[in-house]
């Protein structure tokens, strides 16, 4: 077998990550100081432009390198910059809470970091055993960020689950894997697709593919693969939380574009019962139970479920239209998840969590400008148009209409329906309740623990939602031509 | 310089100034105030601009349409023809009459207040003035937001479950038409409304598609058995959340049937619309029968207004019993009664919400016993009242009357029995109302809180005053709004009845 030297320059905005994560290890060594000022700047300046790299680079290029381990193409160019994006928005959240809590260290970021390039190698992975590896990457560090306040024994306990049932998701992709592996004798994902265009597809692909399923659902976090999710939310440091609900879920969809549609694409009518039945049940739990929460953290957890049963749905159309919706479900839903947690990192104080929905009893009448925000989040979340919330589950519906799975859309906007019920009632909260008056309420009234650039910058994502909301074309035909529509 | 974008500067300027409202924040509530009546003021002037360029019978008027989201086809698309016109002139009328009710009574969060009206103003006429479905619907949904808000924040003690309930109610129905506009895209190729009437659909898809606008429009109307939203929303909203709702949301239902069901899916209209009339003849009756027996104002007005909502839905939907029959005088005359109805009860239940909150400002209370005697310590209000009331019965001579008259009239060609039993609501109408008259109004003073009333104020007299001209002046000439409307309804009678042969 001849060696080729791979072209590295394909794959340049992972070297360059990588580099830079080198690099902010090292300088995190010796810059001064508690509060990491050098270490997070460089951080940021490292995500973001690896963000511009990927889109400067792979935009519209199309190629495989290191041996068809890697793909270069508009899809992983659109994944990578929305995943570096939703990143450094996290870590920016993060910084205030940290460092009030005596949390803020050098491995935070570089965790993050390292989850990033995990993240990428996903989006870009051209085989069985580069997504393994991107998939591993990213979880590794997410575990040890679940358990980075060593002191709080929920957060112990969140990470031990959240470390067995991965490990145990993980196991499962790889017998799955495994078996694609035997059943199209390739690890390539284009040999795969090839193996499961055959006129009789051997049973073992099926076997394979039911495995990997299994495997990212449990990432994406849809039901019945959901037990970690809400114990992992509430019991993660608030920063971890946002951190987890937005990126690592982009990640998720790119796993399953890469393994289930470029690869096992061709056997998409075997998958599709089964990805319905996924969305079904991500629907039920997520809006049901998501109904009488009273910690807002676990609230969201819950309806992070039934927003992974959009996606869901927008996958299991099998059309590029429909998938061009999930991945523009799941960009959106990243921004709203953000601003969600954000807001509650940017209310939490030392001492003060705003963590129950009782806390925001009378939000507005102490901080309008945040009420407002929450306001716009909530409904958005809820779908009501006006704001980006909309056209994620528009597109989603749209798709499956055109599918002709209109059982599944009718349910599904019932459902939408169901889940508006909860964010009312955290608008609810915010509005009707006068403040401390509700039950359960901590005594001290919420106030902003963050400082002005980060409060600001919350202003601005929730300002996002809404502008998105009323002119979403650009992020539209984004997603769209990463589909190649 | 904007000339052809009047539409547009109805719908934003309300809606950027609800935003520079928000913006003065709980600074300056002198500020608060006069900022929010000059924009409502601005919006109502321009509406009247639009009013006088309205050029009746020509189609669809000042147009606009800019690409909105290309890639779907989703365009920014505006237009007004007969029906939805006199719509958006009420609704800005209505705005400046909340704006100007909610002067001193507002003290909680005067801002926000404002600018939730403001804002809502400039939605509800996107919603009437809207031409691409998807547009109308993210007009249709937002609005539900501001109300939420409205209800939730000022309402009255059960103000929570009141505002949960109405949002989920209408936006349950509504998202069963989004179903529909993207079927309905599917085969027209294009989200334009106007296209959608063009269509010609198989029976089994118009029956879905009409079910799924029923949902939506009747729970909007609201037609029995889903109004149940509608007395806890009217009770315990504020007493401008009350007048929008009442004199302009459940128009929008009225107006989603004239707009969509009737144009879209001629077909299933005419095969369902015995369900349509039979729900609108319980709501009639029963409804009026129901409201008899209320003890809370307010609720009285709500259920008050159902029943008058039947009117209009009965009016639309007696004309497919016409249409086939040939007796096209008939149809029009129902159909232009059912609409006469919508502009009139939009005056009169504004005007009996504003009297109750009148009263509701003094004594906080709406409980009918609680009051008794009042004509003898607010003669001007007395007065006022009972005018308002007598209109609500149909007196001849008020607006009241003209809608009602006409549409019995105009179903008294399709059956006998339509007429008969609406026209029981000549009694039943005029008996709550002027029960609730007797009860409050005349009589000995019932107790020294009611002794102590002051008559109304300068601002008060002014809102209800012209309210009380508005009820006269179409009641004495309702020309002036029929001669604006006729020739689209002319137009849709045609096109309703031409088009159910050719889909079969």
């Amino acid at each position: 077998m001849d060696f080729e030297m791979p072209q590295f320059a394909l794959a340049l905005p992972e070297i360059w990550l990588l580099g830079a994560a080198c690099t902010v290890l090292v300088v995190d060594l010796f810059a001064p100081g508690q509060r990491r000022g050098a270490t997070f700047a460089l951080t940021q300046l490292a995500l973001l432009s690896t963000a511009a790299l990927a889109v400067a680079t792979q935009w519209g290029v199309e190629g495989t390198t290191f041996g068809g381990h890697y793909v270069a193409d508009a899809m992983g160019a659109l994944l990578k910059a929305a995943v570096t994006l939703l990143t450094a928005l996290a870590l920016a959240y993060s910084r205030p809470y940290l460092e009030q809590r005596g949390l803020l260290k050098g491995e935070y970021y570089l965790l993050a970091l390292f989850a990033t390039l995990g993240m990428l190698v996903i989006a870009s992975g051209g085989s069985l055993l580069a997504l393994y590896l991107g998939l591993e990457l990213l979880s590794l560090p997410l575990y040890a960020l679940v358990a980075m306040d060593r002191d709080s024994r929920r957060g112990a306990e969140a990470a031990m689950k959240y470390f067995i049932l991965g490990s145990l998701a993980s196991g499962i992709l790889l017998y799955g894997l495994s078996m694609v592996y035997g059943g199209a004798a390739s690890l390539e994902l284009a040999a795969v697709a090839e193996a499961a265009a055959a006129e009789e597809a051997p049973l073992l692909l099926l076997f394979g593919m039911t495995f990997m399923l299994v495997g990212v659902a449990f990432k994406l976090g849809a039901a019945p693969f959901h037990a970690w999710v809400p114990d992992v939310y509430q019991g993660s440091p608030t920063p971890v939380t946002l951190f987890i609900s937005t990126a690592p879920k982009v990640a998720a969809v790119a796993l399953f574009m890469r393994l289930l549609v470029d690869g096992l694409g061709p056997m998409h009518a075997s998958l599709q019962p089964m990805l319905v039945l996924l969305t079904v049940a991500s629907l039920l739990i997520g809006n049901l139970v998501a109904i009488v929460q009273t910690n807002l953290k676990r609230m969201l957890a819950y309806s992070a479920i039934a927003h992974a049963g959009f996606i869901l749905l927008g996958l299991a159309t099998g059309t590029d239209a429909g998938q061009a919706a999930a991945l523009f479900y799941t960009v959106t839903y990243g921004i709203m998840a953000a601003g969600g947690f954000g807001l509650i990192t940017v209310l939490s104080r030392a001492g003060v969590e705003a963590e129950e929905i009782a806390d925001y009893g009378g939000l507005n009448e102490r901080h309008p400008l945040f009420a407002g925000v929450l306001l716009l989040l909530m409904i958005s979340m809820a779908g009501i148009p006006g704001t980006v919330g909309f056209y994620a589950k528009y597109l989603v519906i749209k798709a499956a209409v055109e599918a002709q799975m209109l059982p599944m859309a009718l349910f599904a906007v019932v459902m939408a329906v169901i889940g508006a019920f909860y964010y009312l009632r955290v608008l609810k909260a915010a509005y009707f309740d006068r403040p401390g008056e509700a039950a359960g309420a901590s005594a001290a009234p919420l106030t902003p623990g963050a400082s002005a650039p980060i409060r600001a910058l919350l202003l601005v994502n929730g300002a996002a939602v809404l502008v998105l909301g009323i002119f979403p074309e650009r992020l539209i035909s984004a997603c769209q031509a990463a589909l190649g529509l | 310089m904007f000339d052809g974008w009047l539409l547009s500067q109805i719908i934003w300027l309300p809606i950027l100034g609800g935003a520079a409202v928000l913006a003065i924040g709980e600074r300056s509530v002198t500020a608060v105030r006069w900022t929010a009546a000059g924009v409502a003021g601005a919006a109502f002037a321009l509406s009247l601009a639009l009013w006088a360029g309205f050029e009746p019978g020509a189609g669809m008027q000042f147009v606009e349409r800019l690409a909105w989201v290309p890639t779907f086809d989703i365009h920014y698309h505006l237009g007004v023809d007969g029906i939805s016109m006199p719509l958006v002139v009420l609704t800005a009328f209505a705005t400046l009459l909340v704006v100007v009710a909610g002067w001193r009574t507002i003290t909680y969060r005067p801002a926000q207040y404002m600018g939730a009206f403001l804002i809502m103003e400039g939605i509800m006429i996107g919603v009437f003035a809207a031409l691409d479905a998807i547009l109308f619907y993210v007009f249709w949904e937002a609005m539900l937001v501001p109300m939420f808000l409205l209800i939730g924040i000022w309402g009255g003690a059960n103000r929570v479950y009141a505002t949960i309930k109405f949002f989920l109610y209408t936006f349950l129905g509504s998202v069963l038409m989004l179903l529909a506009f993207l079927y309905l895209r599917m085969q027209a190729g294009s989200f334009g409304i106007l296209d959608f009437q063009g269509l010609e659909l198989a029976a089994g898809a118009q029956t879905l598609i009409f079910l799924a606008f029923l949902a939506a429009f009747a729970v909007k109307v609201p037609m029995w058995p889903v109004h149940t939203w509608l007395p806890d929303a009217h009770t315990e909203a504020p007493t401008g959340g009350s007048v929008i709702l009442a004199a302009i949301t459940l128009k929008m239902g009225a107006y989603g049937f004239l707009r969509f069901a009737l144009p879209i899916v001629p077909g299933a209209s005419q095969d369902l619309a015995w369900l349509v009339i039979a729900l609108s003849l319980i709501a009639i009756v029963y409804i009026g029968m129901v409201a008899m027996a209320q003890e809370d104002m307010k609720r009285l007005i709500a259920y008050s207004s159902i029943a008058h909502m039947g009117f209009a839905t009965l009016g639309f939907f007696v004309i497919f019993q016409m249409a086939a029959a040939g007796v096209g005088d008939g149809a029009l005359m129902a159909l232009t009664g059912g609409y006469v109805q919508l502009i009139s009860h939009g005056f009169i239940s504004a005007a009996l919400f504003l009297c109750v909150g009148v009263l509701y400002d003094r004594l906080h209370t709406r409980r009918i016993a609680d009051y008794g005697g009042v004509a003898n310590r607010m003669p001007v209000f007395a007065t006022l009242f009972v005018l308002f009331a007598m209109a609500n019965a149909g007196l001849p001579g008020t607006s009241g009357f003209v809608g009602e008259f006409l549409v019995i009239l105009g179903s008294y060609q399709a059956s006998f029995w339509y007429a008969a039993i609406a026209g029981l609501t000549l009694i039943v109408g005029a008996a709550y109302s002027l029960w609730l008259v007797k009860r409050v109004v005349f009589g000995p003073v019932a107790n020294e809180r009611v002794d102590g009333l002051q008559d109304l104020e300068g601002r008060e007299l002014g809102t209800l005053g012209v309210l009380a001209a508005a009820v006269i002046g179409l009641g004495l000439y309702p020309a002036a709004l029929i001669s604006v409307v006729e020739p689209t309804l002319v137009a849709l009678l045609e096109e309703v009845s031409a088009a159910p042969t050719a889909a079969r």
